[in-house]
């Protein structure tokens, strides 16, 4: 990709970062959406974007589990229903497909929306000591990961010049 | 500086993306954009009120020039954008 004068002069002088990097920690609806937001948007916008998956995060690079997203509705005060309903059994399932529903309206789902970030260019990297945690091995990554890593290679990005780093 | 005509700014392809919400207007623009030679201009049109702002830093970012936006009084309010790709 070219960049035009103006770019260079923005990067040159140092006003605008060109690469982003975001952590993904969680894999419910509300914790998902953001980050898949930013990181089209940026690669759109011509950036560079890692975005690394850790803890509950990863679960959406698990083949068993990455079209599983899920909208907790306990501890979620912003649903609008008592929030001691939200223990009941199945009102997960029914809180996540009301959800879903509104945003299918508007928004690609999210492994849709992995799928268009990756050939957008986004990289995904999968955290090693999660993976361990989790008893996880390569074998269980969907191919859309570029590499699996952890804190040093993470840092590594994170503080190079020219990032910005967002924990979403 | 040569006089704009009206056919310099005339649109080569027109983007619809009312009714979506903020990414997709802007990801969707970043590739319609693509498929226009350097020079030619994409009309875009949104209801995202999200749109004016987004799609003004958007193409700062990537060097796009805008051209134009307008808006058109109605329920939804429509955006328009002219944006003329630049490389």
């Amino acid at each position: 990709m070219t960049a035009t004068a103006q770019q260079v002069k923005e990067a040159e002088s140092g006003k605008r970062a060109d690469r982003l990097v975001l952590v993904v920690t969680n894999h419910t609806i509300d914790k998902v959406y953001p980050p898949l937001i930013l990181a089209t948007t940026a690669a759109a916008s011509g950036m560079d974007v890692d975005v690394y998956f850790t803890f509950w995060g990863l679960k959406l690079l698990d083949r068993n589990g990455y079209k599983k997203s899920k909208l907790a509705p306990v501890g979620n005060p912003a649903l609008p229903m008592p929030n001691i309903l939200g223990v009941l059994p199945g009102m997960t399932t029914m809180a996540t497909s009301m959800m879903k529903r509104k945003i299918k309206k508007y928004w690609p789902t999210i492994p849709e929306m992995m799928k268009q970030a990756k050939e957008m260019g986004v990289k995904f990297h999968a955290c090693s000591p999660t993976m361990g945690l989790m008893g996880m091995t390569e074998k269980d990554l969907i191919p859309l990961v570029d590499d699996v890593c952890g804190a040093s290679a993470f840092l590594e990005w994170a503080t190079s010049p020219n990032t910005v780093t967002l924990f979403t | 500086m040569p006089q704009m005509t009206v056919t310099e700014n005339e649109p080569a392809k027109t983007l619809d993306t009312k009714g979506l919400l903020c990414p997709v207007p802007v990801i969707k623009t970043s590739q319609a954009i693509k498929e226009l030679q350097v020079g030619q201009v994409l009309e875009v049109l949104a209801t995202d009120p999200g749109s004016k702002p987004d799609l003004t830093a958007w193409a700062k970012m990537t060097g796009n020039e805008l051209l134009m936006t307008s808006e058109e009084q109605g329920n939804p309010k429509v955006y328009r954008f002219l944006i003329r790709r630049a490389r």
